[in-house]
């Protein structure tokens, strides 16, 4: 803490503070508690997972990917093989690409129900939403650990497929949490968007207007929030997303309230997916048969996938020069674009909306920093 | 009126708190040590190697061809091939590993190794209470702590490993074969 001139301060919040746990700082400036400036300052969390990604086979970087945003590692693998399997020119099953849009839209409940209760963690709500949130999250968990063996680091996906096919019971077990989490949601809201306390923190707080939001490139729910309609699984509609029936959520203020709605509508939304999904799966292989895991060597070349991860626009790019590894890997990641206007959004708040704000964008650090 | 939606909030609450005493659902905390919850099927932790038979030495499956060390993502594993050899399942003379280590504290439990080897010879255990007070030698398992029998792949993975052994009785079956060709013929 230094004092730059009469009544302002300069702060430092973090890295070790509750709601960056370690992992994240801003250098704030303060007038009183109103915020003069604000920069993020990231970094702690880096481990050369594009260096890694390089020197690795292409099948070995799939479990890296699984660390990027490591609560969604279902999105990560896909966005990683979609990528593989424009380079190496590999058809995905029917059955593989209703397989992943399930485990994508599962992936996008937890992550949103976390996210919220987190949101309102950091609002001082400490425990009773956050804990509501995870016990949803636990059932999707459990699902990913009947499919793929583990819980977070799935691991799941190959470029040309899926590792494991489902069975029956883990379809009928999906398809009872998919009945079920309608109930929860109507629950969880009833204990929050009426709330005084919680519209009072967020309405007006953190806008984010929508050019900004346009040119610093957000993605997701936060640029939804402030009202443009860009999804990729309508705009690309990359897999098998244009077969399905559902509706993009568009707020109206970007204000922080608009982000909280816009991840619970969202919900709704994948579950709408989900049914429709579970519907018309059809049977077959999970494998592209021309698929070679071990030793591929993708003939030279480049390619960019994106997906709409939980996020925002999740992306990959390779360069192949013929040899077992990439030549180039980048990542795309939402979150550190999304943070980008953090300090936009916070200029002129106070400094207790700051964390509110920060919770709102929804960042997971292994993604900013990889 | 203000103060209308902390109130049906905290009905909310009341329901969940008052509805664990008679809904299971509602009740979602496991006392943990006391209380378990079964390992689903799938579920993996760190990976052992296979043998058939009593003797862990002369039955390991494994023949060091050294896939699983070059494909494994943190490299983790250390494979020295030996001199000399002995026969498989299947009657062929094979190598075997003179030291075959995993450091479990590198190891990133990806699954990897068992997707890439192609004798069936490492698989994922599902064990997690792991802790050891030896920070070096504990978390390095050398070729004996890894040997486990094939009893104890088909209990804990059943499916996949009645798959894997059909796939292996039929792979033997065709080597009794052609060892014996006039036998098929009859």
């Amino acid at each position: 803490m230094t004092q730059v001139a009469e009544d302002i301060m300069e702060i430092s919040m973090g890295p070790q503070h509750p709601s960056t746990h370690g992992v994240f700082r801003m250098d704030v400036r303060l007038e009183g508690e109103r915020v003069l400036r604000l920069k993020p300052v990231f970094g702690y969390l880096h481990r050369n997972h594009e260096k890694i990604a390089e020197s690795a086979s292409y099948l070995a970087a799939i479990p890296y990917t699984d660390r990027l945003d490591y609560l969604c590692s279902m999105t990560n693998n896909w966005g990683y093989t979609l990528a593989v399997e424009k380079l190496a020119g590999l058809a995905v099953p029917e059955r593989a690409e209703y397989i992943r849009v399930i485990v994508a839209e599962l992936t996008r409940l937890q992550n949103h129900a976390g996210m919220v209760g987190f949101l309102l963690q950091d609002m001082g709500a400490s425990g009773t939403p956050l804990m509501y949130a995870f016990t949803q999250r636990e059932k999707v968990l459990d699902l990913f650990e009947e499919l793929s063996g583990a819980r977070m680091m799935c691991n799941y996906m190959r470029f040309g497929g899926v590792r494991v096919d489902c069975s029956q019971q883990w379809l009928e077990a999906t398809a009872r949490l998919v009945g079920a989490f309608g109930g929860f949601l109507d629950e969880f809201e009833q204990l929050l968007t009426g709330n005084e306390i919680l519209m009072a923190r967020t309405q007006g707080v953190g806008v984010l207007p929508r050019e900004l939001a346009i040119n610093a490139g957000v993605t997701g729910p936060g640029l939804r929030a402030s009202g443009v309609n860009y999804d990729l699984r309508k705009v690309d509609r990359y897999g098998v997303y244009e077969r399905f029936q559902f509706r993009v959520p568009l707020g109206e203020h970007g204000d922080v309230f608009d982000r909280y709605m816009m991840r619970v509508l969202e919900m709704r939304e994948s579950l709408k997916i989900l049914e429709q999904a579970l519907r018309d799966i059809p049977g077959g292989a999970i494998m592209d048969p021309k698929a070679k895991l071990r030793g591929l060597r993708p003939k030279v070349g480049e390619a960019y996938a994106r997906i709409e991860s939980p996020k925002g626009e999740l992306g990959f790019y390779l360069i192949s020069d013929g040899s077992p590894n990439p030549y180039r890997y980048r990542v795309r990641p939402p979150s550190l674009i999304n943070l980008t206007v953090l300090e936009d959004m916070c200029l002129g708040q106070n400094i207790a909306d700051v964390v509110v704000i920060l919770g709102s964008i929804d960042i997971v650090m292994g993604e900013v920093d990889r | 009126m203000l103060g209308l939606g902390i109130l049906k909030g905290l009905v909310e609450t009341a329901r969940n708190f008052l509805g664990s005493y008679i809904d299971k659902e509602r009740l979602v905390t496991v006392q943990f040590p006391e209380e378990r919850l079964p390992v689903a099927e799938a579920a993996r932790n760190f990976p052992f190697l296979i043998y058939d038979g009593v003797d862990p030495e002369q039955g390991l499956r494994c023949v060091a061809c050294q896939i699983c060390e070059k494909e494994c993502p943190p490299r983790c594993i250390t494979i020295e091939k030996s001199k000399d050899k002995k026969p498989d399942f299947v009657g062929k003379q094979q190598f075997y590993p003179a030291v075959f280590d995993i450091d479990v504290s590198v190891c990133m439990s990806c699954q990897i190794c068992v997707e890439v080897c192609p004798f069936d010879a490492i698989r994922m255990d599902n064990e997690f209470e792991l802790s050891t007070t030896d920070r070096f030698g504990g978390l390095l398992w050398t070729k004996e702590k890894l040997a486990r029998p094939n009893e104890h792949y088909e209990a804990i993975h059943p499916t996949e490993a009645a798959e894997v052994e059909a796939r292996r009785a039929e792979e033997k079956a065709q080597a009794d074969a052609k060892k014996q060709p006039s036998t098929v013929t009859q």
